[in-house]
């Protein structure tokens, strides 16, 4: 074979690739893979609370109330929506329709600023309520060094969250530049698709996280 | 040069023995297989050297069956490795009904030994010897170890917990004990001795202690100047449980949870009273956190240790396998 | 070798001058030798902490450092040796160089995020750098706690972090090399034709990408606690020391499953080579890296039987323990096979592994003295586990992480080394390695803990005779560094495959071009196949 035997290259195409498909696997099984890190990543934080909501539930349940559960509950919604608004932006992209994909992406990110917006929300209140660790906490008196632990562990669960969520927003500002600068075609999907994969993540993240901080005993009523 | 340098520890407990025939049986396991492969593969290193630039070796088809031979021979022997060293395991973690029981408490970069009847020791242990001893064990900071070599026994010692060893000292002499978890600057230097000593002479030394009294009655004290008997009273009128004859049996939480009544759930009660409260009391005792240190907590624990039943209890169910109670309160059936 | 063989005129090596040219690669090659000058680099540092420790252990008493500085020394040993050394070790230098070169791609599947693992591993260790320059830490490479995180007045946070950080420098290499195994193999490689490297390596990440995430949630749970005090781990505030030590050795004994398997698939790569035959049993051996890499996850509990653990799970975790052992077992029986009726030469390369076959055995079989409940109770914590772990750490890791070196330094360089200061340099380590580390079996059954600046005086002698040994390994360590940099330089010049290995890394030039390979290689042949000319279809 000569030295210069041609190979078609897309604009795209990274030159370890043999072709297009290689590549978009790759990053496909790239991504899930990344993935699979994240959930052992947020595993040990989901392990230490296990083990003390199990050694204290009573304090756990009287921290666990004093969340806000509308704010959180209405996160939920603002996630699961903003996943919606993702799915349906790769499959504008997969359609070739830029201005749908546009559009999905801004909403999808507009939501995702809801949510943090929410949470700052959150985290202001419950330092007025002096629930912050290190920061003047206070709790009544029976629970007050468990419920110490629960908002330790909140804070640091849904402080990683709400990281990841922040680098989600960023990883969607590229996608948005790309769709806006036409890099993305029905042909090169993937990036949207990936990115898609990994926002879906974090609202799983959330999905766990928001039973297992805010609805601690709220099914027993009075 | 050769002599003071000991290459095998001394056998001065009666587990020494079980441990040390298990791992002369793992060093045999051991010599032969390394025996046998190095020796393969020096042998065929030698045996099939090269002799001819271009030689190449000859492909030997490999097989299922000696594949498998060589997988199911080695884990045969290692279960026979995990059966019989789970059965000594067993021995190690269950002590005689009847121990003379020691507290430890280790501090960075001390241990304090207390016995029951008041002898308190600083880095030396005296035990007597022929008799089973328990070492119920804590520590005021870090993570610390007791390792005794001569008696092959070894736990750590943690914070905010209780963790018990027990051995029987089959020689009398000194054999040193080492503090075995890293602990900060001067772990290497937290060490000390075990004095095993003819039970007479144990009995001499026991007797010329610096009379404060047995752990037990100082804890008597500390209950009254606490004022925990205004609400512990031996009669039903206190508004806490009755805590005479208790020690050892199972109680019912609040919850329906079921708790053993013994050194842990004590120092939990006095530590923090409201995260397990007897079923049918108010949650309102108070916590002695930061008010009573590692010893006095020792001290309370012997006292209601002590407590006789004002009456007989006859449907208190007995305790599940908890840790062995001293030799002076045997667990009212 | 014929004097007339001349370097290929284009070669990853020339391809490109300046720093700026290596700084911004994504040439996999020259990212693993960024990776090499690294480790190296690390290596002596943590090397030297040990010629200090053994320096003051050869007297009882604590006469050489203070006892502050001591545990310093043990500490940044531990550190720098398991998480900037052995761990990256072979995945990242000879895993980087040979993968795409073992199936004929032109490189990894992310060249990128190659180049920023190297970055973000150089970052962790400036980190952890700046610890040790501003004072050290004093905790232990394990960090329990309360002691790091209550108690220790020195640099834990940083060095938490440095480790944070450079654990993910671990994940994107696991991450990389299992997708680039899982879809750039050459047309016609299939899983059991790949070299069984790429088995271990594969094995490998799966470690990597499963546990390093545990290690960096809870080093950072750690730095959390000291500056917050949150309480996670302080009993005072309700928490568990022991759940520290769940955490860390879930990811930390798999970690050592991390730093032996590479080892292990060089000598699946040397054997064959050097007694020019297939390797005995190769979907065993295949199977075997997995089955460790799965049953690794199984048995961290064995690091707490003395920990406060239940006697009940701590039989489980000894019956798991047990069972990890066999594959490595089959790995070794397997190995000595390929032996048999070999044609078996004594090059470095051969030396080391016949080295790794015999000092792996002895340290896997230490370990199940440690799998054995009643026998871990009373060595724990000593001299005998820091015996076992070093006898497969530096007895099979670093003897295997050597060997590669030899082996594929031809290929790396273009350039041949001095084989007989290298046979040399290989007795010495030998002799060396076994003198430091067998006296301390007997020193850890003895009853001599770890971490001791200072013992009891009964145990001098055989300390003593551990300290001669760690002199004659420190030698032994330093010849190769020389002579492998001689012949950068002046080595004679190797060709494409200066001994005949089988292998479609050999089958390019030494160095390889930049794009490994001109044309995507076809496999038709099976790994190892030397009893059977081979077509190849590679330029």
């Amino acid at each position: 074979m000569s030295p210069e035997a041609v190979h078609t290259y897309s604009p795209a195409l990274a030159h370890q690739f043999d072709d297009a498909g290689q590549q978009k696997e790759a990053a496909t099984l790239g991504m899930w893979v990344f993935l699979v890190t994240e959930v052992l990543f947020f595993g040990g934080l989901f392990v230490t609370y296990l083990v003390y909501r199990n050694w204290y539930p009573g304090a756990f349940t009287a921290a666990s109330h004093e969340m806000i559960v509308w704010a959180g509950t209405t996160n939920t919604f603002v996630l699961i929506t903003s996943s919606l608004t993702m799915a349906l932006a790769v499959h504008a992209a997969q359609l070739g329709n830029r201005r749908l994909l546009m559009t999905f992406l801004i909403i999808t990110m507009a939501l995702g600023c809801v949510f943090l917006g929410i949470k700052a929300f959150e985290y202001y209140s419950e330092y007025v309520e002096h629930h912050v660790p290190g920061m003047g906490f206070q709790f009544e008196a029976e629970h007050f060094q468990h419920a110490q632990l629960f908002f330790s562990l909140y804070f640091m669960m849904t402080g990683l969250h709400a990281l990841h969520m922040i680098i989600g927003l960023g990883i969607m500002s590229v996608m948005l530049w790309w769709s806006y600068r036409g890099v993305i075609t029905p042909e090169y999907t993937n990036p949207i698709e990936i990115s898609g994969l990994y926002w879906h993540f974090v609202d799983i993240v959330w999905i766990f996280l928001f039973p297992l901080l805010y609805l601690i005993g709220r099914h027993v009523h009075g | 040069m050769w002599s003071g340098t000991p290459l095998f520890p001394e056998q001065a407990s009666t587990m020494a023995a079980r441990v040390d025939n298990l791992y002369f049986f793992l060093l045999a396991v051991a010599a032969f297989f390394t025996v046998l492969i190095a020796g393969l593969i020096v042998y065929y290193a030698f045996r099939y050297r090269r002799r001819a630039p271009d030689e190449i070796g000859v492909h030997i088809h490999g097989g299922l069956a000696l594949e498998l031979t060589w997988t199911i021979v080695p884990a045969l022997i290692t279960v026979v490795m995990f059966v019989w060293g789970s059965s000594v395991f067993f021995a190690q973690q269950r002590p005689p009904d009847e121990t003379v029981n020691i507290y430890v408490v280790g501090k960075q970069w001390m241990w304090k030994f207390q016995h029951l009847d008041g002898q308190r020791e600083i880095d030396e242990l005296h035990v007597p010897v022929g008799r089973a001893v328990k070492l119920i064990m804590t520590s005021e900071d870090v993570i610390h170890d007791v390792f005794v070599p001569a008696f092959r026994v070894k736990a750590d010692v943690l914070p905010g917990r209780y963790t018990t060893i027990w051995f029987q000292a089959t020689k009398p002499g000194r054999y040193h004990l080492f503090c075995a978890e890293y602990c900060g600057t001067r772990h290497s230097g937290m060490t000390g001795e075990v004095i095993v000593m003819e039970p007479a002479e144990y009995q001499a030394w026991l007797s010329g202690g610096t009379g404060e009294g047995s752990l037990a009655s100082a804890g008597e004290k500390l209950f009254a100047d606490l004022a925990c008997n205004t609400c512990h009273r031996p009669d039903s009128q206190g508004r806490g449980p009755v805590l005479d004859g208790l020690f050892g049996k199972t109680v019912t939480m609040q919850n329906g949870e079921n708790v053993v009544f013994d050194e842990a759930y004590i120092r939990e009660s006095i530590l923090t009273p409201t995260a397990k409260v007897v079923a049918g009391f108010q949650p309102i005792m108070p916590t002695f956190q930061g008010l009573v240190s590692e010893e006095q907590l020792l001290q309370l624990i012997e006292y209601v240790k002590s407590l006789r039943s004002q009456t007989e209890v006859p449907t208190a169910r007995p305790a599940t396998p908890g840790p062995a109670t001293g030799e002076n309160t045997p667990v009212k059936k | 070798m014929s004097s007339t063989v001349l370097l290929p005129p284009r070669h990853y090596l020339n391809d490109g001058y300046g720093i700026r040219s290596w700084l911004l690669t994504r040439d996999h090659k020259r990212i693993a030798l960024l990776y090499l000058a690294a480790i190296t680099f690390f290596f002596f540092v943590g090397g030297a902490f040990a010629v200090m420790i053994r320096l003051e252990l050869t007297t009882p008493i604590g006469d050489f450092v203070s006892d502050e500085t001591y545990n310093k020394l043990f500490t940044m040993h531990g550190v720098m040796m398991v998480f900037f050394f052995l761990v990256p070790s072979i995945p990242a230098t000879l895993g980087n160089f040979l993968i795409p070169l073992m199936i004929g791609a032109k490189d990894l599947a992310f060249p990128k995020l190659n180049l920023l693992s190297w970055y973000i591993y150089i970052l962790g260790g400036f980190f952890t750098l700046y610890a040790l320059i501003s004072g050290g830490v004093d905790t232990g490479w394990t960090f329990y706690t309360p002691f790091s995180t209550v108690s220790s007045t020195t640099n834990v946070i940083p060095t938490a972090l440095g480790i944070f950080i450079t654990g993910f420098s671990s994940i994107l290499t696991g991450l990389n090399f299992i997708v680039t195994i899982h879809r750039m193999r050459a047309p016609g490689l299939t899983w059991f034709r790949m070299p069984l490297f790429l088995w271990s390596l594969y094995a490998t990440s799966l470690i990597f990408v499963l546990g390093t995430p545990v290690i960096a949630i809870t080093m950072l749970l750690v730095a959390v606690e000291r500056i917050f005090h949150f309480g996670f781990f302080d009993p005072r505030l309700g928490g568990d020391p022991v759940l520290f030590q769940h955490l860390f050795w879930f990811y930390s004994h798999p970690a050592v499953y991390i730093m032996v398997l590479p080892a292990m698939g060089v000598v699946s790569e040397i054997v064959p080579a050097y007694c020019r035959k297939r390797i005995f049993g190769y979907p065993f051996v295949a199977f075997a890296s997995v089955a460790i890499a799965v049953l690794g996850f199984l048995v961290w509990g064995h690091h707490l039987f003395v920990a406060g653990e239940s006697p009940y799970a701590a039989m489980i975790f000894s019956a798991l323990s047990f069972m990890v052992a066999i594959p490595s077992a089959v790995k070794v029986f397997n190995w000595t096979a390929t032996m048999y009726k070999g044609s078996i030469s004594w090059d470095t390369p051969m030396l080391y592994a016949i080295g790794f076959i015999g000092l792996f055995t002895i340290g896997g079989l230490t370990g199940l003295f440690l799998a054995t409940l009643p026998i871990d109770v009373h060595v724990t914590d000593t001299y005998f586990v820091i015996a076992h772990f070093h006898y497969i750490m530096v007895g099979g890791a670093i003897m295997g992480y050597m060997g590669g070196l030899h082996y594929w330094w031809p290929k790396i360089s273009g350039r041949l080394y001095n084989e007989f200061l290298a046979k040399i340099s290989a007795g010495i380590i030998f002799l060396g390695f076994n003198l430091t580390f067998f006296p301390q079996f007997v020193l850890g059954y003895l009853g001599m803990p770890r971490r001791y600046h200072a013992y009891p005086p009964e145990f001098q002698v055989l300390n003593v005779l551990s300290s001669a040994g760690a002199s004659i390994l420190g030698v032994g360590y330093l010849i190769p560094l020389c002579y492998l940099l001689w012949s950068l330089r002046y080595g004679l010049v190797a060709g494409s495959n200066p001994i005949g290995a089988v292998g479609l890394e050999w089958m390019t030039t030494s160095p390889p071009p930049t794009e490994n390979f001109l044309e995507t290689p076809i496999v038709t042949w099976e790994a190892y196949q030397y009893d059977q000319p081979m077509e190849t279809h590679v330029a």
